[in-house]
């Protein structure tokens, strides 16, 4: 790493580890594939070509490399779940979509670094015997759709992708296919319909498990970017060098996306679990504002469910058990789940105390209800009206009971739906009125329970 | 035997174990042990996209014991206990497991059919007062079930496109539609027509015909009987009559050889509706839109409501003794060579069989059908659009139906044919005999249900009994028998053609005794060999196979493969 510098003002924070984010904002580093190449580019995939398949597996199980896209499922694994006795084609799938509100690495991973991805997709897809790879990439990314199609042409022209690379045997293609601005398409099966040209529906599980019924009803590993750029590095310094980063269980490193009310927002490729929730926002991200004082955090994107600033954290059980502030909490995969969150997408939010609970509910239940696909019952219906009701806590036409009316109608969609969007559209909304209530309550009116709080009723009522 | 043993799964189902073949839905699980699951989009007949969660209930498998723990000890039925799931699954596209249990009662699955329903209420607009699917609508049904009987809903609700045309004979509201994509579905897995889709997202989601097409095709009123709600209603139907006022009879379709099994909806004796009715061996769920909106001609101001004899060129009202007598004594004057019966595919077994016995107490020889030749359409219409031409092939020893219709022409134009008997048959419309051909006759019997060309130059006119106002038996193309159910009275004096054929038998002084259809399909049995042995009870609602006729229906086919291939539950 000696000799990298980076642009001014870009600088890593002395607590990042960068690894994926080695070369995001640095000084005369560029997309093409001569820079690439300059630092060992594609020299993990030529090694990897003359590995046994399993053993790239293995290695990537052995490094407890898990999804870096949301669900912190182990990658290995993952891979593992193709049939062994299958003889559909495979298929691998980048998932590109980054559009999780709060999350924005995977844009400068393809924006600044195309022919990691694509080098990491060329390992991927050789150990998984994949010779047909797509890159899924949201609509709102055009210029990066077109960076890495830049990319790909130049790889290919290098014998990195296209038929028998390198004297291997080994054919990949990679094509870019652009989504149409459906946050829905970042749902594995959802992004397999859209690829196949359809309304991007979630898929019934079972029988559609991807890794065995996925695009084309042939075997499909979805793979998050940030993922499968991963590969490459444990490929580079092996699984147990890398797994040395990080903690137990949570390997590596992954790159946290900090918005909302900080000093300094922005992008940290941190060892996962050796930076805590207060490092990450005092440090790190120079702390609050001025005279402000932390009220909430939202720690793995939109859709996790929110952590309030006063409350206290039992994590570990027996005698590991022990009780952790917010400011104490690692960011890892398994910490934030015992507190009863996730990590998800590493998108933190962070909330002060100038913002109204309505304010950020409201917001977050416009989004989800604006990107329900509406397949199914629960959240089609749910969504939109979870909206409708903090539209009006916010405008002060709502009375308390809306706020338990709120509660039920999240409590019908969790866990009944068809894919995880009614989590991610219900837990907002579930871990806000359980943890702010009293702030909720007190923006709606008691004088309003039983009364018409809708233009439609009341003009009907009227007689009008 | 043991094989089959081996395939059978035990599942417990709200406390009760029970066994079922292996790859059993869990939804079709619970209805062959009696247990209802409410449902919106699962259709049998269609794949199962899961998307109402209407029909969520709670899992469970037999509970793993931890690491180095003995299992738990079986129960009394040998079981072991079972481990319930946190989060309930669809049962509509999950199939049952091994030692599997399924409750659908207890706190979570009632929470889930409460919750789904107050959901997909909540921008329903609530206008059962003028929906046609009132009575008969999910929507009602699963929330007088499974409902709340009340809603939060507080909110201004969606609005969508109403009265949408989306074809010739289909209406849409898309403000009623609960997005179940069943029309989608059959119109893109059965009809081969994939006009429709959903457009827009979340709430918002509209059903609609896609841009510059329509829903046209002849199986499009399909999508209106699959419809579990009031989206999709029928332009000849809607705002026709309430349903529960309607009297339901079971029946077949006679517009060709297939005979979908049907069921005629009926008020004060007048038709309003006709639906198919399920029978997995001959229409599947389903019926094309020519055949079901066939009816309205029954009520037409032609249709002829009383025997007329024709006097001095005219024809007169008479009563059917007057009638019949007059016919008894023409026939009287005729050698059974000089007389020609022609009968129809139309007719029943029973009324055949009648025709058969007038045929050999006259000692006629010339007896023919007027055969209906199409082109089958590849789904359900069969080439044959007579719906029992093997009846009548089997019980008249035709050997060839239609194939002696020229030389009766012949016959005629050349004297040797004086009297002519037609029942049920438009001889000057449907099989090309002149006007002049028939004024050369001394003597002409035609029997209809409507005034023709052929009625017209008839010297007895006898008003028949359609194939809604008549019962009997007919066998359809694959060698099917099935009822045909009296389902309205015909209008005035009109009589079944059997009743007709047994009154001319018994005025001409032949045996009678015959009182009703199930009497002559007694004769039937002992004296058809295919028939042989036979009862009327036996043949049911949904028909038997009688004879082996090779013939196959394509749509049946096609559903055959995709079961077969474990995409519908069929």
């Amino acid at each position: 790493m000696s000799g990298i510098t980076y642009k001014s003002g870009r600088e890593p924070h002395a607590k990042e580890h960068r690894v994926v984010f080695r070369n995001v904002d640095r000084n005369g580093w560029d997309t093409s594939l001569k820079t690439y190449m300059s630092e060992g580019g594609y020299e993990q995939l030529q090694r990897a070509l003359k590995m046994p398949r399993q053993e790239i597996v293995d290695e990537v199980k052995r490094a407890g490399l898990r999804g870096r896209g949301g669900a912190g499922f182990p990658c290995g694994v993952k891979w593992g779940f193709i049939p062994p006795t299958n003889t559909k084609p495979v298929y691998l799938i980048c998932n590109a979509d980054e559009s999780e509100p709060g999350t924005f690495k995977d844009r400068y991973i393809i924006h600044q670094d195309p022919h990691q991805l694509i080098e990491g997709m060329a390992i991927a897809c050789f150990a998984v015997g994949a010779s047909l790879s797509y890159i899924y990439i949201r609509e709102e990314f055009p210029e990066g759709a077109s960076i890495l199609e830049k990319a790909i042409a130049e790889a290919h022209a290098k014998g990195f992708l296209g038929k028998n690379i390198l004297g291997s045997g080994f054919d990949l293609e990679i094509y870019v296919h652009r989504g149409a601005g459906a946050y829905i398409c970042g749902e594995e099966t959802g992004l397999i319909e859209s690829l196949e040209g359809k309304r991007p529906y979630p898929r019934i599980k079972p029988p559609y498990f991807p890794a065995a019924m996925g695009l084309y009803l042939c075997p499909t590993i979805v793979n998050n970017v940030e993922t499968l750029c991963h590969v490459k590095h444990i490929l580079e310094i092996g699984a147990d060098q890398w797994s040395r980063t990080g903690t137990p269980n949570n390997t590596g490193t992954r790159i946290l996306c900090v918005s909302g009310d900080v000093r300094k927002q922005g992008y940290f490729e941190v060892e996962v679990g050796k930076v805590t929730m207060g490092e990450l926002i005092n440090d790190m991200c120079g702390g609050l504002k001025p005279g402000r004082e932390l009220k909430a955090v939202i720690p793995g994107g939109s859709s996790a469910k929110v952590l309030r600033a006063d409350e206290t954290f039992t994590v570990g059980r027996g005698d590991d058990a022990r009780k952790l502030t917010i400011w104490d909490i690692p960011m890892d995969f398994d910490t934030l789940a015992a507190c009863g969150s996730m990590a998800g997408s590493g998108g933190v939010i962070v909330i002060d105390d100038s913002r109204s609970i309505s304010w950020v509910l409201n917001n977050i239940n416009n989004f989800y209800a604006h990107e329900s696909c509406g397949q199914c019952t629960p959240c089609r219906e749910g969504s939109l009206w979870m909206k409708k009701i903090t539209d009006r806590v916010v405008a002060g036409k709502a009375s308390p009971s809306d706020i338990d009316t709120l509660e039920g109608v999240a409590r019908n969609i969790d866990g009944r739906t068809i894919c995880a969007f009614g989590e991610a559209c219900s837990w907002p909304t579930e871990s806000f009125v359980e943890k702010f209530r009293s702030e909720l309550i007190a923006d709606t009116k008691p004088e309003l329970e039983g009364a018409i709080v809708n233009a439609e009723t009341l003009t009907a009522a009227a007689g009008l | 035997m043991s094989e089959a043993k081996t395939d059978l799964v035990d599942v417990q189902i709200d406390g009760v174990w029970h066994q079922f073949p292996k790859g059993t839905r869990m939804i079709e699980a619970c209805r062959q042990a009696g247990v209802e699951v409410p449902h919106y989009c699962y259709h049998p007949k269609l794949t199962s996209p899961g998307n109402c969660r209407m029909c969520l209930v709670e899992m469970g498998m037999p509970a793993r014991p931890a690491p180095g723990a003995e299992p738990a000890p079986a129960d009394e039925t040998g079981h072991l206990p079972i481990s319930w799931m946190p989060r309930p699954v669809i049962a509509c596209a999950n199939t049952i497991g091994p030692n599997m249990g399924i409750r659908t009662t207890g706190p979570l699955t009632e929470e889930c059919r409460k919750g789904v329903m107050e959901l997909l209420l909540a921008n329903h607009p609530l206008d059962c007062p003028i929906c046609d699917q009132a009575g008969e609508c999910s929507l009602q049904e699963f929330s007088v079930e499974h409902g709340k009987g009340e809603s939060r809903f507080r909110e201004q609700k969606v609005k969508k496109p109403k009265n949408v045309d989306v074809g010739p004979r289909i209406r849409l509201d898309d403000e009623r539609c609960i997005m179940c994509s069943r029309c989608i579905r059959f119109t893109d897995e059965i009809a081969d027509d994939p006009v429709l889709g959903f457009t827009d997202r979340g709430s918002h989601t509209v059903l609609t015909v896609y841009p510059g097409r329509e829903l046209a095709n002849n199986y499009s009123l399909n999508t209106v009987d699959i419809c579990p709600v009031g989206a999709l209603t029928s332009n000849d139907f809607r705002f026709q009559m309430r349903v529960w006022f309607m009297r339901e009879v079971d029946t077949i379709d006679t517009n060709c050889a297939t005979g979908c099994n049907i069921t005629v909806y009926s008020r004060e004796n007048k038709i309003y509706r006709i639906t198919p009715r399920q029978n997995n061996d001959v229409n599947s769920d389903w019926m094309p839109d020519s055949h079901r909106l066939n009816f309205h001609w029954i009520e037409s101001e032609a249709r002829l409501t009383d025997p007329m004899v024709k006097i001095d060129g005219n024809h007169q009202i008479a009563t059917w003794n007057e009638a019949l007598s007059l016919t008894a004594d023409k026939l009287a004057g005729f050698s059974g060579t000089e007389i020609a019966v022609i009968a129809s595919g139309r007719m029943t077994n029973e009324e055949l069989y009648m025709v058969g016995r007038l045929v050999k107490q006259l000692g006629i020889d010339q007896i023919d059908i007027v055969p209906r030749d199409g082109e089958s359409d590849g789904y359900l219409i069969s080439a044959d659009r007579n719906p029992n031409t093997l009846g009548a092939t089997l019980i008249l020893g035709l050997e060839s139906p239609g194939s002696t219709l020229e030389r009766v022409k012949s016959d005629i134009e050349q004297g040797r044919v004086k009297a002519l008997l037609v029942f049920q048959e438009n001889l000057v419309e449907d099989a090309g005999f002149s006007p002049e051909l028939l004024g050369k006759l001394d003597f002409l019997l035609a029997s209809y249900p409507l005034a023709n060309p052929t009625t017209g130059l008839a010297d007895v006119v006898l008003p028949g009994a359609c194939w809604a106002e008549k019962s009997g038996t007919m066998l359809n193309v694959t060698g099917r028998l099935q009822r045909l159910n009296r389902a309205v009275d015909g209008p005035g004096q009109t009589l079944e053609t059997w009743e007709i054929v047994r009154n001319l038998i018994s005025a001409m002084g032949g045996g009678n005794g015959i009182y009703s259809v199930a009497e002559i399909f007694k004769l039937l049995a002992s004296e058809v060999p295919e028939f042989k042995g036979l009862t009327w009870g036996q043949i049911g609602n949904l028909g038997i196979p009688l004879v082996e006729t090779g013939e196959t229906i394509p749509l049946l086919e096609r559903e055959k493969q995709r079961k077969a291939a474990g995409l519908i539950v069929g």
